[in-house]
């Protein structure tokens, strides 16, 4: 009860440390502005982070798009198809992938996916993709274990009642069970989103990092949290005011997405 | 009057050869050789755990899903086997039917939980499914009280209702024969009348096997009744199979005289 109490406060200190911080600034470029300003140039006092908003989605759309097939297929196959053995192994193994550091995922992105990039399909290399990319890889691990975890508490009786109309076992799985998991589903694919987005570090090293607008997704850019973890070690003053504002907005956004998860999986 | 010149209820549906069924190392069954008979009822009872459910479940080789399942003998729909390796087992799921012991409807509306089986089997004229989902419910006499609920959550009906729309979802791919495994037991005395009602109407055009554990339920319902039992080595055994009046008022074995006292008197 302490324990709840104490991590709780500590949560909501960490809340009002930063609204504190960067509420000013936002109050004085404008709540409209902030967001949908296109410059981004601390020094001459222009403090828009649009292009980082478009950043932060593009790649974590990009990120869905490619976590969430492959997770999904992943969690069906543990659920449905793998012997106990291949399940027993796949488990922990998907566990220790989302115990390797992010660095290290970054590490591995920039040594293989952003030169194949920059090789194969054109462009720096480092981009929305290669970002993506890793990002989907580093998000498997909640999909795959929410999903499969919301498949195989499904009552047997689903499956069977679909087998015993003469369904195959991939329409009953189509058809009648993936519906059936679907507020599950749909749970771990917001918590990937909360965590692609939230993701730092990986990011930094593969995604470019310039402030502007993306015109494919071989380009480069900058995301929210990469602008916060690259400035705030020399940002000061209103600088480092809008950081904290930065920090704000995603703050928001990653509540609303867990808010999500909570009531989606809640409403069952 | 059929071709044969049997009336139907004497032509053979559905005939076992020397079915044993091994789960793993577990004999369950042991040569049962049986026929059941097109447009009746048949009722399959006994003590728990003698295979009653295991037997059922060979008809539409939903066996099949256990892993480490051994089936020896051999069992015909129609005359053919449906053990055949070139069968098309979803083929042989959807002409042999299926209602659990719980109702178990699907997390959707009413209506798709009548149309996903037609669907997948080729239907996709949306009139046709309409037309399809109609009738079904009114076979199993819950039309007038869900027709204007179609589009609510199955889940939300009363456990009676939830069981007659899965009959009605079976009856909707157009099965042959339809298996029931104890599918009243969950139910209150009124939906189970309703249901045996349903199951004397539609035995008409189906041959309807049940698993029962009530005797007056397989005496009110039933034409032919099935006595299982395990033998001393603890197999299931078929041990009397003859028309239920018959069985019931002159049983031949004296376990089954046995069994049917005990549970009666
Ligand atoms: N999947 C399975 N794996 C191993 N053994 C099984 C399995 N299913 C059933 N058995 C065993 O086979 C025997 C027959 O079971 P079955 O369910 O067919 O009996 P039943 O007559 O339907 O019993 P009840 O009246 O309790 O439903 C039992 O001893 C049971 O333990
Ligand atoms: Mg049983």
């Amino acid at each position: 009860m302490a324990l709840a109490l104490s991590s709780i406060s500590a949560l909501a200190l960490i809340t009002i440390f930063i609204i504190i911080q960067g509420a000013p600034i936002i109050t004085e470029v404008g709540m409209f502005n902030f967001i949908f300003g296109m410059t981004w140039a601390p020094s001459q006092g222009e403090f828009g982070i649009f292009p980082m908003i478009v950043g932060s989605a593009a790649v974590t759309v990009g990120a869905v798009l490619v976590g969430v097939p492959i997770g999904i297929c992943c969690a069906i196959f543990l659920s449905e198809f793998a012997p106990v053995s291949v399940r027993n192994f796949f488990r922990p193994a998907i566990q220790l992938l989302a115990g390797i550091p992010s660095v290290v995922y970054g590490f591995w992105g920039l040594l293989f996916i952003v030169p194949f990039i920059r090789e194969h399909l054109g462009g720096p290399g480092l981009s929305i993709l290669a970002a993506s990319i890793i990002l989907g890889i580093m998000i498997l691990p909640t999909i795959i274990s929410i999903s499969e975890v919301s498949l195989l508490s499904l009552p047997r009786q689903y499956k069977e009642g679909a087998l015993a109309l003469g369904m195959t076992q991939w329409q009953a799985i189509r058809y009648v069970q993936l519906p059936a998991a679907k507020s599950g589903i749909v749970a771990a694919i917001v918590l990937g989103l909360g965590r692609a987005m939230g993701e730092t570090m990986a990011v930094i090293m593969i995604v470019g990092n310039s402030v502007a607008l993306p015109q494919s997704i071989l380009d480069p850019v900058r995301t929210l949290t990469t602008n916060i973890g690259i400035e705030m070690g020399y940002a000061a003053g209103e600088h480092r005011q809008a950081l904290f504002a930065t920090g704000i907005v995603l703050f928001i956004v990653i509540m609303i997405l867990n808010a999500t998860a909570q009531y989606i999986t809640r409403r069952k | 009057m059929s071709e044969s010149g049997l009336k139907p209820q004497m032509k053979y549906k559905i005939e076992t050869k020397a079915v044993n069924l091994h789960y793993g190392s577990f004999h369950a069954l042991k040569d049962v050789t049986m026929g059941i008979r097109d447009c009746s009822i048949t009722a399959i009872i006994g003590p728990s755990g003698c295979g009653k459910s295991s037997l059922l479940r060979l008809f539409n080789r939903t066996n099949d899903l256990i892993p480490g399942v051994k089936i020896g003998g051999d069992i015909l729909l129609d005359g053919d086997s449906i053990y055949d390796k070139s069968k098309d087992i979803s083929v042989i799921r959807k002409r042999v039917g299926m209602v659990f012991q719980k109702p178990n409807v699907f997390p959707m509306s009413i209506y798709d939980n009548i149309i996903i089986g037609p669907k997948h089997h080729g239907v996709k004229n949306r009139s046709k499914l309409e037309e399809i989902s109609e009738s079904c419910l009114k076979q199993v006499a819950l039309w007038d009280e869900v027709k204007d609920i179609l589009k609510k959550s199955a889940l939300d009906l009363p456990a009676g209702q939830q069981q007659r729309l899965c009959i009605a979802r079976a009856l909707a791919v157009e099965p042959e024969v339809i298996l029931m495994d104890e599918s009243c037991s969950a139910l209150d005395p009124e939906s189970t009348m309703k249901i045996e009602e349903l199951m004397a109407n539609l035995a008409q055009k189906y041959s309807i096997i049940i698993v029962t554990h009530s005797m007056e339920q397989a005496v009110r319902v039933s034409d032919w009744s099935a006595f299982m039992m395990i033998n001393e080595d603890k197999i299931g055994t078929l041990v009397e199979y003859s028309e239920t009046t018959k069985m019931f008022q002159n049983p031949k074995d004296q376990r089954t005289e046995d069994y049917i006292t005990g549970r009666f008197g």
